[in-house]
């Protein structure tokens, strides 16, 4: 099957061609056959895993070749190997869940089919991007599912926020992508080549000057910190949030923005060779989740307290690469690379099922506001559960998903004291954020009575995929316990495998971390033991600078959007008042132009008048030529054409031919074009239009 | 030794004679059933081109009647060309049969196969008068074809109109012809080849400027048939005017008809003169600047087509122009890839065409306004279209992407190898920046039948035969998309043929 392995990203796509073509106005069909196809590719990529594992972990490259020609080869590759293997099982896990999910949520939608043909195309573009073997390959599925991103983000383009979020995601990420372009070219230009082998042993090799090979990683990160998200281009994440939830749930949680962790993951061999670059993707990884978490602290929006969330946690597992690869070239063992994309994959899971559960709940009360929700864990049994479950797991709590990456994580950071520090600080800032939100939205008592009667749990098409997800957030990190001799490490690994250790201490300190986190939130928003209003009160000026995200929107506004409009502005202006003053100049002109001599003017007038009217009259008479009995017309231009062309020969050859061929090819040529002219006449041009001309008057050439 | 008569070789013949005499059969049958035949006469002309097909592929290689006619590869490959689109063009003309030339089906499907019957004698002439005459049994039909309409003005206008500039490119081919006789002394194209040389030799390099004139009538005159700027100008107004099986087959046939004159007496007889140190008699950038235009001219005027019939008119101008890049360059690679361009844009235009006549026929309009919303009522043509447009336009993975990929591959590999050639990066810059504009009117018309508010008032209930075509059409665009190798395979060895 591995061989095979393209078939996975090719069932979108032909689910994708399928429903714009045929399926459009046949729902039914159109979801079950998007659904269809997913879960095939699903099963496939367990085949895939299987066969993966089976192999040792042994990397598989296919070549698909389509044709060489001219010494030039058209072909396409893949790459499958422990990454791809694991990549493949969480795509299409959580796109199968949230196509399920979408039925029911986007059940009456009146763009039903449309929303499952741009998830099937996404499908098609995560999976395609995961398979490339090639860095070439990987930029053009790379822009296919930032262009899903938008359109999906835009979905419900009739609301302007939406729209606007759509295109706010299009440009930030471009800023990204550009570094990406840029970083690409220039390994490519040291290396001669696209294919990861190729470019990673060809660096191994010294192909790139250290210099030039850290400048080049840190471009190609930019690719990384527009996908994923990350300081400072993360604003576009919170925003992409107007999208549908399930989208949300698969996009912008699950697959896509793990894309640029993904990238630095799959680049660790050349990152691990620039201790520079990876300390600056470390840096970034830790202040994208230090702000994140600050910010998700005092959000009320449901779905943008998990937007921070997902920046956050995609801050720690960019952290965790890259002080894997910081350590790494530096010659010392850490478990970043394993711990990063440990995290990766149960991420995947929590947060996929965290946002379908938001989903659900939004779904239920229609609103997306924590502080009108309260008290419905009763009333939605198992979004609750599922949800708290999934909060047990991201806070990090034994033996949940997440305690295991997470603990990776800090022992990969334990190196460092000062990211260590922060890591924990994230770790129990995150258990605190996500036990505020399931307070607020599921216990106390109801702040809107309204909305809470009209509560009720989601149909079981919605709940079923949440009850699977909630399995997977607890389970997926048991094939990383420490104490197995073949777990997640030994087959997920870069260079050597990394042989986890159960370390208890930092177990200890992030376990109590994250209690403390979860605890905090209990007293402020079960217990009311300390009121929320009067912590806000006290730190009033950093409430607000959190609850305002650092003001980074309007910090952008400020210094790149405004500066752009006030330009624009500024030509607009400056346009009006130059066209303002030249019509009001040449008003001035005019009345001093008639006031000064009206015989002058009559005369200048009535000799433009005369003269425009020969100029049509001439025109129009060239112009029935030309139209008239388009036949000779067209002989004559095919002849003239032929002159010219002939001509032109010989006109190169001026200085070598004798002049008297040439002047008897010229006098050819004009009596010939005399001659056809003539009989063109003699067919007279007002009856030719009205015979022959029927087709001529239809000429649109 | 004695003198021997060159063979004769009837059996080289075959395929021809047997579908000239088919199409007698056909006719003949149609007067016998007293006019009644029905689809029959159709069909009947349908099985002719299959087994024509099948003699052709149990002829065999090989040369007769004193080397004027040879069945080489690319011979046999341009013939399966023609029928092919013979077989498409009739496919698509049934609906046009039953209701509007019920009269004179005979006539009709007879001169289609008479007309293949010159494409495969042109194809097969190694010899100038023998290539002439197969260019002139290839077209004559087609006159009366184009107005075949006898009481649709346009048509008869179409028809007079493609006969007088017929007519006069012909004679300009003729006096081209007659320039390159009375320069070489011979008709066959191998000795004239052989003869140029040596006449250039004994003037030391200067042939003398007469080449010229024969270079630039014959290339008006071949011009004419591929619809090459600037002797493309019947084009539009006779693809608007004939019926619209007939106009694909002059996209398609003619235009291949037009290829191969253009091979055999360019790239074999003039093959010489093709570089441009053989100034002022060189014809290579010549052509790349006719090329040039075809893309400019042809995919611009496309742009502001209203009439589907004329947009397609413009497009196949614009897809000769790339077809002419494959042309000049001139490598082992040029011609493979107008082998293989001219083999998928059959499938892609006539497949079009095809779809243009089902909805002619329903709709009475050739409007691209007259498809909107089609694909509400009739997903599966609007879907063909899509597929067949988006060929044209060059949209992998379907065929016309490598079709294009060939093309502009085998330029570059042409531009790189050897110096003094570079000028040919121009063709493929200009080639690769025409190829949005086309990208743009090709989607417009899926634009109009995908994004329309409403759904169409006609539902399209296309007949066997032409739903036949269509097929074919869908799966020769999307098998060559994905396996481009079956017919480069083939294709690639066609320069080794010419060349010897």
């Amino acid at each position: 099957m591995t061989e095979y392995a393209y078939i996975i990203a090719l069932l979108p796509a032909l689910s994708f061609v399928l429903i714009v073509f045929f399926l459009r106005f046949k729902e039914f069909l159109a979801a079950g056959f998007s659904i269809a196809m997913i879960v095939i590719g699903w099963i496939l990529s367990i085949v895939v895993l299987a066969e993966t594992l089976g192999r040792g972990g042994e990397a598989y490259e296919g070549f698909f070749h389509i044709t060489s020609f001219a010494s030039l080869n058209f072909e396409f590759g893949i790459l499958v190997d422990p990454l791809t293997a694991m990549m493949l099982i969480v795509v299409t896990t959580v796109a199968s869940c949230v196509q399920i999910y979408s039925i029911g949520y986007m059940k009456g939608d009146p763009r039903f089919s449309r929303f499952f043909a741009y998830l099937s195309l996404f499908c098609f573009s995560m999976l395609g991007l995961v398979l490339a073997n090639n860095f070439f390959m990987i930029f053009i599925f790379w822009e296919l599912v930032g262009l899903t991103s938008y359109l999906l983000i835009g979905f419900w383009f009739e609301k302007k926020v939406a729209a606007d979020a759509g295109k706010k995601a299009f440009i930030t990420t471009r800023i990204g992508d550009l570094g990406f372009i840029i970083g690409l070219l220039m390994i490519a230009t040291y290396t001669g080549t696209f294919n990861y082998g190729e470019v990673f042993s060809r660096v191994a090799g010294g192909a790139i000057p250290a210099g030039a090979l850290t400048v080049a990683l840190v471009f190609l990160f930019g690719g990384a910190i527009g996908k994923s998200a990350q300081f400072p281009l993360h604003v576009w994440l919170p925003d992409a949030m107007e999208g549908p939830t399930p989208v949300s749930a698969l996009i912008h949680a699950a697959t896509m923005v793990v894309a640029g962790v993904y990238l630095v993951a799959r680049a660790m061999p050349i990152f691990s060779g620039s201790a520079e670059a990876s300390l600056v993707v470390a840096t970034i990884g830790i202040i994208t989740s230090l702000l994140a978490a600050s910010i998700g602290l005092v959000q009320n929006d449901i779905k943008r307290v998990l937007a921070y969330s997902t920046v956050s946690q995609l801050g720690y597992m960019i952290m965790a690469l890259g002080l894997y690869g910081h350590d790494t070239a530096l010659g010392h063992h850490s478990p970043g690379y394993y711990a990063g994309t440990f995290h990766l994959m149960t991420h995947a899971f929590f947060k996929g099922l965290l946002f379908l559960g938001a989903g659900s709940v939004i779904h239920a009360v229609h609103t997306n506001d924590i502080q009108e929700m309260g008290g419905l864990a009763p009333k939605m049994k198992t979004t609750a559960l599922t949800f708290m479950i999934a909060s047990l797991s991201i806070a990090g709590i034994f033996p949940f998903a997440g305690f295991w990456s997470k603990d990776e994580i800090v022992a990969a950071a334990s190196y460092h004291p000062v990211f260590l520090v922060l890591t924990l600080a994230v770790a129990f800032m995150t258990a605190f954020y996500m036990w505020r939100l399931c307070f607020l939205t599921f216990f106390g008592k109801p702040r809107d009575q309204h909305r809470f009667d009209h509560a009720h749990e989601s149909p079981r098409v919605m709940t079923w995929p949440l009850v699977f997800l909630a399995v997977l957030s607890v389970v997926a990190g048991w094939v990383g316990l420490p104490w197995l001799s073949q777990g997640f490490a030994s087959f997920v690994f870069h260079g050597e495998a990394y042989h986890p250790h159960a370390n208890w201490l930092l177990m200890a300190i992030s376990t109590v971390v994250a209690v403390a986190g979860i605890g905090l939130a209990w007293l402020i928003y079960y217990k009311k033991k300390i009121s929320a209003d009067r912590l806000a009160e006290r730190f009033r000026p950093i409430y607000t600078l959190l609850y305002n995200k650092y003001y980074f929107d309007e910090l952008y506004d400020l210094i790149i959007v405004r500066p752009v409009l006030a330009f624009a502005t500024f030509m607009w202006s400056f346009d009006n008042w130059v066209i303002d003053g030249l019509v009001n100049g040449i008003a001035k002109l005019t009345i001093l132009w008639s006031d000064l001599k009206l015989w002058f003017d009559t005369w200048i007038v009535d000799g433009a008048v005369n003269g425009a009217g020969w100029i049509v009259q001439q025109g129009s008479a060239l112009l029935r030529f030309v139209q008239a009995g388009a036949v000779q017309f067209y002989a004559l231009f095919l002849l003239v054409a032929m002159v010219l062309l002939a001509l032109v020969k010989f006109e190169v050859v001026m200085v070598t031919v004798d002049w008297p061929v040439l002047s008897v090819i010229m006098l050819a040529g004009i009596a010939l074009l005399v001659l056809v002219s003539r009989t063109a006449h003699r067919a007279g041009p007002a009856e030719a239009t009205a015979d022959t001309g029927s087709v001529g008057v239809e000429k649109e050439e | 030794m004695e003198a021997q008569l060159p063979p004769y070789s009837i059996k080289m013949m075959l395929p021809e004679l047997f579908l000239f005499v088919w199409a007698l059969v056909v006719i003949t049958f149609d007067l016998l059933t007293r006019r009644k035949s029905g689809s029959a006469v159709g069909y009947l002309a349908m099985l002719g081109l299959v087994i024509c097909g099948g003699i052709l592929s149990i002829t065999g290689y090989g040369r007769g009647f004193g080397m004027m006619f040879i069945n080489d590869p690319v011979a046999v490959f341009f013939k399966v060309i023609f029928l092919g689109a013979a077989f498409m063009a009739i496919g698509s003309s049934f609906g046009i049969t039953n209701r509007k030339i019920v009269n004179h089906r005979g006539e009709y499907f007879g001169l289609i196969l008479l007309s293949t019957v010159g494409m495969m004698f042109l194809a097969s002439s190694q010899e100038l008068l023998s290539l002439y005459i197969g260019l002139e049994l290839t077209t004559i039909p087609l006159f009366v074809l184009a107005g075949f309409f006898k009481d649709d003005r346009k048509s008869v206008e179409s028809g007079i109109k493609y006969m007088i500039m017929g007519a006069l490119s012909s004679a300009l081919l003729l006096y081209g012809i007659s320039f390159l006789y009375g320069l070489s002394g011979t008709t066959d194209i191998v000795q004239m080849k052989i003869n140029l040389a040596v006449t250039q030799l004994a003037n030391e390099g200067d042939i003398g400027v007469i080449l010229i004139l024969a270079t630039v009538t014959i290339l008006a005159g071949i011009g004419f048939k591929l619809a090459l700027p600037p002797f493309h100008q019947w084009a539009p107004d006779v693809y608007e005017g004939s019926p619209t099986p007939i106009a694909a087959f002059l996209s398609v046939g003619s235009k291949a008809a037009g290829i191969v004159a253009f091979v055999k007496i360019m790239m074999l007889g003039l093959e010489a003169f093709y570089d441009p140190v053989m100034k002022p008699n060189d014809w290579g950038i010549l052509v790349g600047v006719l090329a040039i235009a075809a893309m400019v001219w042809g995919n611009v005027a496309a742009v502001r087509q209203s009439n589907i019939k004329r947009m397609l008119a413009f497009s196949s101008i614009a897809q000769a122009g790339y077809i002419m890049i494959g042309m000049v360059a001139m490598n082992q690679y040029g011609l493979a890839a107008v082998g293989f361009y001219t083999f998928v844009y059959m499938f892609a235009n006539m497949g079009a065409f095809a779809i243009v006549t089902v909805v002619e026929d329903q709709t009475g309009s050739c409007k691209i306004s007259s498809y909107a919303g089609l694909s509400r009522t009739s997903p599966f043509l609007s879907a063909a279209l899509a597929v067949f447009l988006l060929s044209l336009a060059g949209i992998p993975p379907l065929a016309g992407f490598f079709a294009k990929y060939y093309v502009f591959a085998a330029a570059i590999a042409m531009a790189g190898s050897s110096n003094g050639h570079t000028w040919l990066y121009w063709l493929v810059g200009v080639g690769l920046l025409t190829t949005v504009f086309a990208l743009y009117y090709y989607a417009n018309v899926i634009k109009t039948a995908y994004f329309a508010r409403e759904a169409s008032p006609y539902r399209l209930r296309p007949l066997r035969p032409a739903l036949l075509v269509i097929a074919i059409g869908l799966l020769g665009v999307l098998i060559f998309g994905v396996v481009p190798e079956t017919i480069v395979d083939f294709a690639r060895d066609l320069p080794y043929y010419i060349a010897h």
